[in-house]
């Protein structure tokens, strides 16, 4: 089950959900720790190289996200949401879809611009250019804040979401948050409703 | 040229003639200055230069200067051999034209140089290898640490009073606990200096 059901995520959401969840959450502790001017600084070093290349993970990861997200079909909504609901929750999505390729961009345009012109060289295995941008502490300065401050808004947006799913997983009790984590199937009710056919997904 | 300049020693002569002269004694003096005319004692100026590079994947790198150095020479005339240097440069000097990759250097990332204030280098051996070069081997101090290296030396210009060498060299910097930054920056640091002596 790689791909979506009507009334599921596929495998292929799900994994590169929570590897894009833990990637930027990682990110962000990281790009608070390679922050700090007391680090030693050959260790400082080589924390941003390490986030460089988690960056650039998540910049393709991210890519191939949005594609998907064009491209494959998406399940109905939790039986249950309203109108507004699916309509921010969808609108949350696209914007953190947006946000996952936005800040790894102006990470690049931060490495591109900087006049330590760093190679970005992933993961010691193969040097990632850098983009077309003129060099200057002007444009490196633009762009650092540019990223920390996608970043910031993508954090906030991470807790929404995170709250938004815990809401309904605690309270409103229903498949939200269950179904990005497994593939099971829907409430018995709702799945003998729906196709008639018998249960075969257990719940625990 | 040269012959007008100073008259050399007869064991300077006699080690021309061994060394280079096979050609024809006039053609072999004429073209390039000699190591043995030019024996003496001699202080390195401020007007020698200390570049350096260190390259990186993808092409350019870091390059850079020591601004401060100090050092003596002394070329024997008679026994290239036993000719000797000795030499010091202080990495707070390091310029790249970037501050932030300055500081770096200072820091104890690579030179540490708030603790380690000097880098030197004693020669050990100096071997005749050309008319005009030499090749110098020697114990290279640098944070605590000594190593035996290899510079390659060619007599550029040289007067009665002064005297002026490229010298280059690779050194390897992990043995010296500077192996930050590798696989990004390369391990090998390329020294390209002029150095040029006033004669005591």
């Amino acid at each position: 089950m790689l791909r979506n059901s009507r009334s599921t995520f596929g495998w292929v959401t799900i994994v590169l959900h929570w590897m894009i969840a833990a990637l930027i959450l990682g990110l962000i502790a990281l790009g608070f720790a390679m922050r700090r001017l007391s680090l030693d600084p050959a260790l400082q070093f080589s924390l941003y190289q390490w986030h460089k290349s988690f960056g650039f993970t998540v910049l393709a990861l991210a890519a191939f996200r949005a594609v998907w997200h064009l491209f494959e079909r998406k399940p109905e909504a939790t039986a249950g949401l309203s109108p507004l609901e699916r309509h921010a929750s969808a609108t949350m999505h696209v914007a953190l879809i947006v946000l996952t390729l936005a800040v790894p961009l102006a990470g690049w345009a931060v490495a591109s611009t900087s006049t330590l012109n760093i190679p970005s060289f992933y993961f010691d295995w193969f040097v990632i250019p850098h983009l077309p941008m003129a060099k200057s502490e002007a444009a490196e300065t633009v762009w650092t804040s540019t990223h920390a401050i996608l970043a910031y808004m993508m954090l906030t947006l991470v807790l929404v979401h995170a709250m938004a799913a815990f809401y309904h997983h605690i309270i409103r009790r229903d498949e939200v948050l269950a179904r990005m984590l497994t593939l099971r199937q829907r409430r018995r009710g709702e799945i003998e409703k729906a196709s008639g056919a018998p249960l075969v997904a257990k719940r625990k | 040229m040269i012959m007008q300049k100073s008259k050399p020693s007869p064991a300077a002569l006699a080690l021309c003639i061994v060394l280079t002269c096979a050609s024809g004694p006039d053609t072999a003096r004429a073209s390039a200055p000699q190591l043995q005319d030019a024996a003496g004692n001699y202080g390195i100026t401020g007007a020698s230069r200390v570049h350096f590079s260190v390259a990186q994947v993808g092409g350019g790198g870091i390059v850079g200067d020591f601004g401060k150095f100090s050092g003596n020479f002394r070329i024997d005339g008679s026994n290239i051999s036993r000719s000797s240097v000795e030499f010091t440069l202080y990495p707070e000097s390091v310029e790249t034209g970037e501050s932030r990759v300055e500081d770096f250097l200072k820091s104890s990332a690579v030179f540490d140089s708030a603790t380690y204030r000097t880098v030197t280098f004693r020669s050990t051996s100096v071997t005749q290898t050309g008319p005009d070069s030499a090749a110098i081997e020697g114990t290279l101090t640098a944070r605590g640490k000594t190593r035996k290296e290899r510079f390659s030396v060619k007599l550029t210009d040289w007067n009665s009073r002064s005297i002026s060498f490229m010298i280059r060299g690779s050194i390897f910097r992990s043995p010296y606990g500077m192996d930050v930054g590798t696989p990004i920056y390369s391990n090998v640091v390329e020294f390209d200096m002029n150095i040029k002596g006033q004669k005591h």
